[in-house]
């Protein structure tokens, strides 16, 4: 076991902080996609079904806003008080991206104000609906400055060290590192696919408790067809993300394969586990798929994790998070296809009450994969802070008080999660959206 | 302008920023709530509610904005700031987290809750007394280099008689900051009920303002007599904003023209606080960070002011839109529009 030191009780604050945090931060990205969406549909078929969707959901998106926001500050300001040493080489190097970040989050912080209360202001819908487009912007673009920092610690460019000192420095090109193009865009992709899938789930459980109205198989359908796209798109920028990998990173997916020695025409290890000899036992064997994977040449050679040293790989436990990203990624490729299907073929009948549930599902198994994909892209670092220039143990606070400040921001984290529950579920049940529609048809 | 001056500056216009939007959004909440306890809040809720919930979150931002923007112009303070405020800008940022998450649950979700209610109005005060640390810290005295690493002295900031009167400062400022704005913005919603009652509030407050502002004066003479010194330089920067103070109290006590009254209290602060900021120079945290070694490098002092600029062009119109649709729009800040 690890000892509990500053540094170790530094990474697990800022992972609980992370990790509750992405999933706000996920749906902030991608909700404002949808509702924009919705709200375009309903105003361009004069659907009122689709325009009270937007408004729903905007209504429970502003208080997972709220959370995001106020998570999103605590990580903010965490990268200085848990990583000063850290922060001051890379605040050099990165403070652009940083800084803009900040600026696309005031653009969408302004614009979901107005936003959000002016509903029935204008005469002509479509000013309402223009709102909604600097928020989408806003909350895709700090998404996208906030993944090229990310980025850059798995591949630190733009400048050079000479004797400690940093010099050198571009900031564009520490920017736009080669990690960024794949990063940033599986990123947004994968934000987009799950906040379609989170809506989805909760249409699909409402279809299930109180049948199948208009309003909730338009909600399903849009979702769906959503969740479809993204789902499609993700898995092709996956593709490219482990070609990136194999290029760049070689260690870290050798790491997630479990894939020991260079080889050519090398296997795709699927589940499984190591026994104490350090082999793989009861996993499932795709022939040359590594390959594929690495370098699009079923016969192509990829580098194993005996070409390093062991101090300077990561922990073998990100093999199942890799697998579970995976899964779950194709898995929802599969099932949004399949309602696709099911919606075109006469014969198909999409509101299947074991497909509903499935898709109930889909939602949480969305977030789970969000989870372990950012666990295993992070643990797969380990142990650089600074991919081979800056370890971990070297980045972080000397301070004593760690210990204390995880159990503060635990009982935070709980404090906040089980309260927003509670306000989205009460919101929801009281305000039920049929009541809703009839009112707005009377107005 | 040396770039360096420029990026201190761009930093405490943003923090000025911050000082008056987050002045008004604390003090509203703590009004709020002190308006539900004393049977009140019909009258003066409406109001408040009316004008926080389109603007929390930008609140929020300014703030974010001014730690990014210092650790990017100057990546030293993240080392010894991050070092010595872990524990009180950790207990700082869970007071914020749970205000700002709990006005939204309060307002967009569960009305009329006591408890979100007396969190959103305590945190209100807490806040500015735990980030003011920040600006305690900076004067010196209260951390030491030791071996290699940055040693936080908390006794010393417990028992300094400067850190306790910043604190009475920040508290009392933002009571009077606020109540200013409220009376304002009922002036300009006809609300007179509500009105009245702010005008009260804020003359009551105004007093200990500048009774706050001058022990703050005198303890830092013991504390950092250099940075006193420096202050006498620009002693007319503090008339002018004393000056200020007195017309506008003037004015609310004669019942005229609200909106001149707060555009005074914000000039008030922003010679206060310029006069405070540009005699605290060369130094960013005495003595260890002035403004030149704590700067970052040429290139990215550059890419971040170039990046300032063009923000600025997005953010300003943007700032004005939304000023315009819920403060100076009558109907809106008169409630017919509010749905």
């Amino acid at each position: 076991m690890p000892e509990l030191d500053s540094v170790m009780l530094s990474r697990l604050l800022t992972a609980m902080t992370l990790g509750f945090h992405i999933i706000f931060a996920t749906l902030g990205v991608g909700v404002p996609l949808l509702i924009s969406g919705a709200e375009w549909i309903g105003i361009r078929r004069k659907d009122e079904h689709y325009r009270l969707l937007a408004r729903r959901w905007t209504r429970g998106f502003v208080v997972t806003v709220a959370v995001g926001v106020v998570t999103g500050t605590c990580i903010g300001l965490q990268l200085s008080l848990l990583w000063p040493s850290f922060m001051e080489v890379a605040g050099q190097v990165i403070g652009l991206p940083l800084f803009l970040e900040t600026f696309a989050f005031f653009f969408e912080a302004i614009f979901l104000g107005i936003y959000l209360y002016t509903w029935d202001r204008f005469k002509n819908p479509y000013y309402h609906w223009l709102i909604s487009v600097p928020v989408v912007i806003g909350s895709t673009a700090s998404a996208f400055f906030i993944s090229t920092v990310n980025a850059f610690m798995n591949a630190p460019t733009g400048f050079e060290l000479k004797n400690g000192e940093i010099v050198d420095i571009q900031p564009l090109v520490a920017m736009f590192n080669p990690a960024t193009p794949t990063k940033a865009s599986h990123v947004i992709s994968t934000a987009y696919m799950t906040a379609a899938f989170v809506l989805a789930a909760i249409t699909a459980f409402l279809i299930l408790r109180k049948g199948k109205s208009e309003y909730y198989k338009k909600a399903l359908h849009f979702t769906m067809l959503t969740g479809f796209v993204f789902a499609i798109a993700t898995a092709i920028i996956g593709d490219f993300s482990g070609k990136y990998l194999a290029e760049y990173q070689p260690e870290k997916l050798a790491a997630a394969e479990w894939h020991f020695e260079t080889e050519k025409g090398a296997d795709l290890i699927v589940g499984g586990v190591l026994n104490e000899d350090g082999e793989v036992e009861h996993e499932l064997r795709i022939p040359n798929a590594l390959s594929i994977l690495a370098h699009a040449d079923p016969n192509s050679e990829v580098i194993g994790l005996e070409e390093f040293p062991e101090d300077e790989t990561a922990p073998l436990f990100i093999h199942y998070l890799f697998d579970v990203m995976v899964g779950i990624g194709m898995f929802l490729v599969f099932l949004s296809g399949l309602y696709l299907l099911f919606v075109k073929w006469r014969k198909g009948n999409p509101y299947w009450r074991p497909l509903l549930w499935t898709i109930v599902a889909s939602g949480p198994l969305a977030i789970l994969a969000i989870e372990a994909g950012w666990i295993f892209s992070e643990v797969g670092r380990q142990p650089w802070v600074l991919w081979h220039m800056m370890k971990t143990s070297e980045g972080a606070t000397t301070s004593e008080h760690v210990g204390q400040m995880f159990i503060l921001f635990a009982a935070l984290y709980i404090l906040l999660g089980t309260i927003c529950t509670t306000v989205l579920l009460k919101m929801f049940r009281k305000n039920p959206a049929e009541t809703e529609f009839e009112q707005m048809k009377k107005r | 302008m040396e770039i360096q001056l420029l990026g201190i500056t761009v930093l405490w216009i943003f923090l000025y920023g911050y000082l008056i939007v987050a002045s008004i959004d604390f003090g509203a909440g703590f009004f709020a709530y002190y308006g539900r306890i004393t049977k009140k809040d019909h009258i003066i809720n409406n109001i408040i509610s009316r004008y926080l919930s389109p603007v929390w979150e930008v609140t929020n931002v300014f703030f974010v904005f001014f730690f990014v923007g210092l650790v990017g112009f100057f990546p030293s303070t993240a080392y010894y700031y991050g070092t010595a405020l872990l524990v009180p800008g950790s207990i700082g940022l869970v007071l914020l987290a749970i205000r700002g998450s709990f006005y939204a649950f309060g307002n967009y979700g569960a009305k009329d809750s006591n408890l979100y209610m007396f969190l959103y109005g305590a945190t209100g005060l807490l806040i500015p007394a735990s980030l003011s640390t920040a600006l305690t810290i900076s004067e010196g005295g209260f951390m030491v280099e030791e071996g290699g690493t940055v040693v936080f002295l908390v006794k010393e900031l417990f028992t300094s008689f400067y850190s306790w009167s910043v604190v009475f400062l920040a508290i009392v400022s933002v009571l009077y900051i606020s109540s200013m704005f409220l009376t304002f913005y009922a002036s300009k919603a006809k609300d007179l009920p509500a009105l009245e009652l702010l005008r009260k509030y804020a003359l009551f407050w105004s007093p200990p303002t500048i009774l706050a502002s001058f022990l703050v004066f005198m303890s830092l003479k013991n504390h950092n007599p250099e940075h006193f010194q420096n202050m006498l330089d620009y002693s007319y920067l503090f008339m002018l904003s004393l000056f200020c103070f007195l017309t506008a109290v003037w004015l609310v006590y004669r019942k005229v023209r609200y909106g001149t009254a707060f555009l005074f209290v914000m000039l008030q602060f922003f010679f206060a606080f310029f006069g405070y900021g540009v005699s605290h120079l060369p130094y960013i945290l005495y003595p260890y960070i002035t403004l030149d070694t704590g700067f970052t490098n040429e290139t990215m002092g550059i890419a971040l002011v170039i990046a300032f600029i063009a923000g600025l062009f997005l953010l300003i119109p943007s700032l004005y839109l939304i000023m315009k649709m819920f403060l100076f729009d009558a109907k809106y800040v008169q409630g017919d529009r509010v749905k």
